[in-house]
């Protein structure tokens, strides 16, 4: 093994670092400068782009204009220097390739958002002020911090495959061998390939909606349950006609924000098959035809009908969060 | 279940609280079991990755985690090699971290500075046409950053030009400066949830407070560095943090503009192509992944306050 890691061959990337920090340093004190120097009645309108002009100059470059384009592309060649009307689009929705790509989007969303509130659901009632509440939901709650890319890691190695006459090194097989069953290639056989890799975004996600639930059934008015106590429900009734109704909002919250994430959920799939066995997904194809097939025109498509999906369902979350806020 | 007023419990007759208390002690039993079960099943994976990453090689490839219970052996081993060896298969994931960190700290702190200016504006800064502003800064979340990728890669590396005319010239980075790219892409796109949250903590703050400082002749800069900044600092912590786990554990936005190299492509990256080509090399994935999850564990460990109170603002990035 050699480890003559080379340090000195990275300073450059720490000095970069260094020109970074001092970038966002002069560039904040410049803005306070001007903020400073800048009249406090007159120029109201200077204060104002001083503010506003970095933000808004960003999400030009960065995104407005992105945006525009991309909707453009999606109706142009792969190379971008045609018109093919509507070719890509309906590429989308008849080759039977970008049509796995559809179906599978659709089962991760049918799939995701209800299995993480039922987990979550079950967890926050459970722990409910037991004695080890705090601990256990930080247990459930710490694939949160874990990247999409190493909890793909970590489930690969959960669902690792070796022949039947040698040990397994994996979990779940270890588990099938001992219960009498023969090993299995998890990943390789579709439709049942996509399940496994939802485990995996279940894995991540439950923990958010246990801490979003396990906030929503404290904040259950005491009186309420005393109520119900008093008239002898049972914990099942109490968990249907009281629990449940109180905390409606929070659940769709949950419902609603694992919609997005499910949408574009791209790390998961590439790290753990890369979208071979037909568990491409919309976010992951868009990828694969703009960046390694140069059909640029294609993974604009995609891109746009990801944004159509998306938006109604951020428009419903956004009415949500200003009801909230009232 | 625990409380049960003493006037409650006076009223029921001796049997009747008998029977409640055992079936009160046996759901409490059931309950606590099934989420004890759960708390494990959610542990394990990554306590097998961890335990895994320090057994030898030979062992990780032949047996697996658990038999480490009867053949207790550890080494550091797959840790040093998958950091610091040279040879191309080995990770040298040292030099990953390293841009990792380089990628993320000047990612958390642009947006968290201009997100803060542009709130502050929108907050407290009255001016005609401002609710449009935010309403617009508001709906751009609604733009998966899928929409903005393609064009937004080509502004770097070819400038931008309308009808032929080459209005700004590329970029044309090479080698470190790459990173700007990243630090510019990350900012852009975590600006519309930044703002939006920062004007929700900015706008509440008591009004008296701004227009006292006013009245003292405090120009908007002083109003922004004195009053509102200290008592937006929690808020300034949630987004911060947020934006950290979101850049750390990035994968597209990476992969997309800092390349796939040693040279600016940070760890994410290199997990994603060790896991597709070295596949069975579970001794240096093993490591590697675990050494991907320390940093963000300990922060979000540190400042699980801050992100909890984020979630229920909420404040995710879809």
């Amino acid at each position: 093994m050699n480890l003559d890691f080379d340090f000195a061959a990275e300073q450059p990337k720490l000095l970069q670092l260094l020109y970074g920090v001092v970038a966002f340093c002069a560039v904040v004190a410049l803005l306070l400068l001007l903020l400073d120097r800048a009249p406090m009645r007159q120029k109201a309108r200077l204060h104002i782009a001083i503010l506003l002009a970095p933000a808004l100059l960003l999400l030009t470059i960065g995104l407005i204009v992105p945006a525009v384009r991309t909707t453009l592309l999606s109706f142009m060649s792969g190379d971008g220097a045609s018109w093919v009307g509507l070719d890509n689009y309906v590429w989308m929705f008849t080759q039977p390739e970008a049509v796995t790509v559809l179906r599978n989007t659709l089962i991760w969303v049918a799939l995701v958002p209800v299995l993480v509130t039922t987990v979550g659901l079950l967890y926050a009632v459970l722990v409910d002020r037991s004695r080890f509440e705090s601990v256990a939901k930080s247990l459930v709650f710490l694939p949160m911090a874990i990247s999409f890319v190493g909890a793909g890691i970590i489930w690969k190695f959960v669902y690792a495959y070796r022949p039947e006459e040698s040990e397994q090194i994996g979990l779940l097989n270890q588990i099938v061998v001992a219960l009498g069953g023969t090993p299995q290639q998890w990943l390789l056989d579709p439709p049942v390939n996509t399940l496994f890799l939802i485990v995996v975004m279940v894995w991540i996600q439950a923990g958010f909606a246990t801490v979003v639930l396990s906030a929503a059934i404290k904040g259950i008015p005491a009186e309420i349950v005393e109520a119900a106590r008093l008239d002898g429900a049972t914990p099942v009734q109490m968990f249907f006609r009281v629990t449940l109704p109180s905390i409606r909002s929070a659940v769709l919250v949950v419902l609603v924000t694992q919609s997005i994430g499910t949408l574009k959920l791209f790390d998961i799939v590439r790290t753990m098959t890369g979208g071979q066995f037909d568990t491409s997904v919309i976010a992951n194809e868009m990828y694969n035809q703009a960046f390694r097939y140069g059909e640029t025109g294609k993974g604009a498509a995609l891109a746009v009908f990801l944004f159509v999906l998306v938006t109604p369902i951020v428009v419903y979350q956004i009415r949500q969060r200003r009801e909230a806020v009232r | 279940m625990t409380s049960v007023s003493p006037a409650v419990t006076a009223v029921r007759s001796g049997a009747e609280q008998a029977t409640g208390r055992v079936r009160k002690r046996l759901s409490g039993r059931v309950a606590s079991a099934v989420a004890i079960v759960i708390a494990v099943l959610w542990t394990t994976p990554t306590f097998g990755l961890f335990l895994s990453s320090l057994r030898p090689e030979d062992q990780i490839k032949t047996t697996g985690w658990w038999s480490f219970f009867s053949d207790p052996q550890l080494t550091l081993e797959n840790y040093q090699e998958v950091l610091f060896g040279t040879s191309s298969s080995s990770g040298k994931m040292a030099s990953f971290l390293i841009n990792s960190i380089v990628i993320t700290i000047p990612s958390v702190l642009f947006p968290l500075a201009f997100a803060a200016f542009a709130a502050y504006a929108l907050a407290w800064v009255p001016f005609r046409g401002r609710n449009w502003v935010y309403i617009g800064i508001f709906a751009l979340q609604v733009v998966p950053m899928q929409m903005a990728l393609v064009p937004l890669l080509s502004f770097f590396s070819e400038g931008v030009s309308v009808f032929g005319l080459q209005l700004m010239p590329a970029w044309e980075l090479e080698g470190p400066a790459r990173f700007a790219q990243v630090w510019f892409a990350h900012t852009c796109f975590a600006l519309p949830l930044g703002v939006f949250l920062l004007h929700n903590f900015m706008s509440e703050l008591p009004g008296e407070l701004i227009e006292a400082a006013r009245v003292d002749g405090a120009t908007h800069g002083r109003i922004f560095r004195r009053v509102v900044l200290p008592l937006v600092a929690p808020a300034l912590a949630t987004f911060g943090i947020f934006q950290f786990l979101w850049v750390w554990n990035d994968l597209l936005v990476a992969l997309i503009f800092a390349g796939g190299t040693p040279d600016s492509a940070p760890m994410t990256v290199r997990l994603a192509q060790m896991a597709g080509t070295r596949g069975n090399e579970w001794q240096r994935l093993t490591a590697g992944a675990f050494v991907s999850l320390v940093i963000p564990l300990i922060v979000f460990l540190s400042m699980q306050r801050y992100f909890v109170r984020g979630l229920l603002a909420g404040s995710v990035k879809g």
